[in-house]
């Protein structure tokens, strides 16, 4: 047996145009778990699907511990070797937890289904992995977090022993992450190895032995983990010195002119919250997953109707759970997933960048003219205005949903996790856009758990199931936020 | 709050020449075809290119087409509406009913004749906005909605009318739908006007192209300010009346309403709006393209017509065309259908 779980050599890859891996290599050893890094477009999703067998490289070879990679073809053969668990769920919502676990081989080799021998191996094969879940749950009632275990032990009880995590943390709070890691250290002490992916350089450093950066396609270094300091990673990843560069937002000047004031707000998830924010001011909302933040942030916005309470701009009251009336106030929004409310994938930036602000007639070269500024004032890379946003990378898609939150030229910006599965360019581009329109006046309030998106804010709220509990002032450190974050005081 | 988008940075010099991208003239694919068939049906017929038989094919279509267009809006919204086909059929049978005597086959209530127009208009927006309720409201399956108000309004009209034709038909339906104006057919300058009002519509109405933000991610629509279930539920009843209008067209022109007028059309007009690029999952495809797909299915009918296929094989022959049509749509355009 190779000292390799998995081997990848030369791998080229082409789109049309685009050259999406250029000769590019990754050695995995086997019982590691392996990080890979790098900006959105790096190279990474295609690396993914060549290694699962979901697109045939046009140079280069894969190999899994030192046997070559089957034909593209033979998909029990791919999924023997490699189990992949993306960011999209690859689970049947709508199947109890059980199918899903034994989806395509429901029969266990008997032809007919007995459902309660595959109820019982599911129970079997649930508490083996110590995943603590009903076999007869429908996977839809599961959370983000139980989902994903099921889909990892769906891969390891088909003999995998090589598992590509593909942003596991993106949508897990903070102690759920923590109970991840912990099980992939155990896995790990079983045999089992992990390739990595992830925008949190954190969490490499946290679980991860070795480190392979992607940068433009091309592989940029390959180090163990301990080797590398966090500047020197972001370093090989954007190809500039120096770390993230988040604007701090210190020397902003403040106001005393009250634009946003919440009273009393109580709705779904949270009640009784007031807030005031001035010119200028950001105000950072930060809380577990079940905190209440994103409900909090998506009344104000109108998306959801508050149950008591009242929302102003500018003195004037806004209508609850009415969108088009928070527009109208100058409320503007940036929501919390961009796949599923952000965006229509199929249709053009400029028509994305506009759709909330468009005139009862909307003339195409206006559209399109403001789809140009739009690319322009916030560092879009596209091939213009009529691209559709499906062609986009994740943190270009995120740049047209801030240029749609910011067309109104609202006077309250509400930001949603404005970061999410973005890279480190774009991350410090976005935040770079929020502490610039604060400086024009704005009041912001941004939602994040991210420690990086919350340092841009003046002060920082902490829910928790429901409730502000504490508040923040500049200069909070990390460890006292988080522990206010998980409810410890 | 200004409207103006005030960006950080100056906006950008004009953009550059465009070059030529295949996806903007997406919708003039079936065009080729449909000179192609033009030049078959002139090499096969010799009286295929007389402005007569053209008028013609524009007359047989123009019911059709009119269908199409509320179709093609609904499924670019994200939904369908089957009871079209039956709304056809009902509203003028319906308000013929409410004026004509029971002697005559009516319901024996005597509205006045000038009400008939007003009257269809109506039973369109009732039987639109029902349909609307159900789904939005009361949250139904669309697609189970209305096919069941498709069964109820062909059987209501077989209740109403007995099983019968009714004859005696009003003077403004036989006017619509005999008249000639500047020499084309006003049922065929009727589908000019509400095509192009269409195509407008969706192309530079901000309302327009909500229909396809709704029909792409109705989620980012209602985050977009869009108010959905608002714009959903009047192309719901914009649809139903486009259909009462071809009902009222076909009623005029035959001079009667039957039983079954409109019954199978809504495989035709599905089959149009695909094979014109209307994507059954919603947000995709033009008004433009879909009157194509109309042009297309009607060119090739009168080319079978003309080549004198046997009553018994037509209509076999239409389901072969359709399949036929779709193959080569799925060629001419290069994309998988859905």
């Amino acid at each position: 047996m190779s000292e390799f779980a998995a081997v990848a050599r030369g791998v080229t890859k082409r789109f049309g145009q685009t050259l999406a891996l250029d000769d590019v290599g990754i050695e995995v050893r086997a019982g590691e778990s392996h990080a890979l890094v790098g900006r959105n477009g790096a190279g990474k999703s295609t690396l993914v699907s060549v290694l699962t067998g979901m697109q045939v490289p046009d140079a280069g070879e894969v190999s899994f511990f030192g046997e070559p990679a089957p034909p593209v073809a033979d998909r029990s053969a791919w999924r023997r070797h490699v189990a992949c668990v993306y960011q999209k769920s690859t689970v049947v919502p709508d199947l109890s937890v059980a199918e899903n676990l034994f989806i395509n081989r429901q029969d266990l080799g008997g032809g007919l289904i007995n459902w309660k021998r595959l109820r019982l191996q599911a129970a079997e094969l649930l508490e083996t992995y110590d995943v603590a879940v009903r076999p007869d749950a429908l996977v839809s009632t599961l959370t983000v977090e139980q989902r994903q275990l099921v889909e990892i032990a769906r891969a390891l009880s088909i003999g995998s022993r090589f598992v590509i995590l593909d942003e596991p943390t993106a949508q897990l709070d903070g102690p759920a992450i923590e109970r991840l890691f912990d099980r992939m250290r155990s896995l790990q002490d079983k045999g089992v190895t992990f390739l990595f992916i992830s925008h949190h350089l954190q969490e490499v450093y946290e679980v991860c032995q070795t480190v392979t950066v992607y940068r433009d396609a091309r592989h940029v270094v390959t180090a163990p983990v301990a080797e590398m300091s966090k500047p020197d990673l972001i370093e090989a990843m954007t190809g500039e010195a120096g770390g993230l560069n988040v604007p701090s937002g210190d020397d902003r000047p403040s106001s005393a002119e009250e634009v946003l004031t919440v009273s009393s707000l109580s709705g779904d998830h949270f009640s009784d919250i007031s807030l005031a924010a001035t010119r200028g001011e950001v105000i950072g909302l930060a809380g577990s997953a079940s905190s209440g933040k994103h409900e909090f942030a998506e009344t104000v916005y109108g998306l959801r109707k508050p149950s008591a309470g009242s929302i102003s701009v500018d003195g004037a009251a806004v209508r609850g759970g009415d969108v088009p009336a928070a527009l109208r106030a100058g409320i503007g929004c940036v929501p919390r997933d961009r796949h599923h409310q952000g965006l229509v994938l199929d249709l053009s930036i400029a028509e994305n960048a506009t759709m909330s602000t468009a005139g009862g007639f909307v003339w195409p070269s206006a559209q399109r003219a403001a789809g140009s500024t739009a690319i322009a004032s916030y560092d879009v890379k596209a091939a213009g205005p009529d691209q559709p946003v499906s062609d986009l990378s994740g943190g270009n898609q995120q740049k047209v949903v801030m240029a749609r939150a910011l067309a109104g030229d609202p006077s309250v910006l509400v930001l949603i996790n404005p970061t999410a599965g973005v890279d480190v360019k774009s991350k410090e581009s976005l935040l770079g856009v929020v502490d610039a329109q604060a400086r024009r006046g704005k009041a912001a309030i941004v939602v994040s758990d991210e420690l990086d998106d919350l340092r841009v804010c003046d002060r920082v709220l902490v829910l928790f199931h429901g409730r502000v509990v504490r508040e923040f002032g500049r200069g909070w450190r990390d460890q006292e936020l988080i522990s206010a974050i998980e409810g410890m005081e | 709050m200004t409207k103006a988008i005030t960006p950080p940075v100056p906006a950008p010099a004009a953009p550059e020449k465009q070059k030529f991208r295949l996806a903007r003239y997406q919708d003039l694919a079936l065009v080729p075809v449909i000179i192609l068939l033009l030049v078959i049906g002139a090499v096969l017929s010799p009286i295929f290119l007389t402005p007569a038989n053209l008028i013609a094919v524009l007359t047989q279509q123009s019911e059709l087409s009119l269908l199409v267009l509320g179709q093609a809006m609904i499924l670019i919204v994200g939904k369908m509406d089957l009871s079209l086909e039956s709304t056809v059929g009902l509203a003028p049978a319906l308000a013929v009913a409410l004026i004509i005597p029971a002697s005559a086959g009516g319901l024996d209530v005597g509205l006045a004749a000038w009400l008939a127009l007003p009257l269809c208009i109506l039973i369109g927006v009732a039987i639109g906005g029902l349909n609307g309720f159900l789904i939005l409201k009361v949250g139904l399956s669309g697609f189970m909605v209305t096919l069941g108000m498709l069964t109820m309004l062909r059987g209501l009209q077989l209740a109403i009318t007995e099983g019968k034709s009714l004859i005696d038909v009003p003077e403004s339906f036989l006017y619509l739908g005999s008249t000639t104006w500047l020499g084309l057919p006003a049922a065929v300058w009727i589908c000019i006007v509400c095509y192009a009002a269409g195509i407008f519509v969706l192309k530079y109405l901000r309302a327009g192209r909500s229909l396809y933000a709704i029909g792409g991610n109705s989620e980012a629509a209602r985050a977009a300010g869009i108010r959905v279930d608002r714009v959903v539920w009047t192309v719901l009843i914009i649809g139903s009346v486009l259909a009462v209008i071809a009902g009222i067209l076909m009623t005029g022109r035959l001079g009667s309403v039957a039983a079954t007028q409109g019954e199978g059309m809504i495989f035709q007009v599905f089959a149009a709006a695909v094979i014109g690029g209307i994507s059954l999952n919603g947000g995709k495809g033009t008004l433009f393209g879909a009157l194509s797909g109309v042009l297309m299915l009607g060119l090739v009918e009168q080319i079978l017509r003309l080549q004198g296929v046997s009553g018994f094989y037509i209509k076999a022959s239409y389901g072969a065309v359709i399949i036929l049509a779709l193959i080569v749509t799925r060629f001419a355009t290069g994309q998988k259908q859905e």
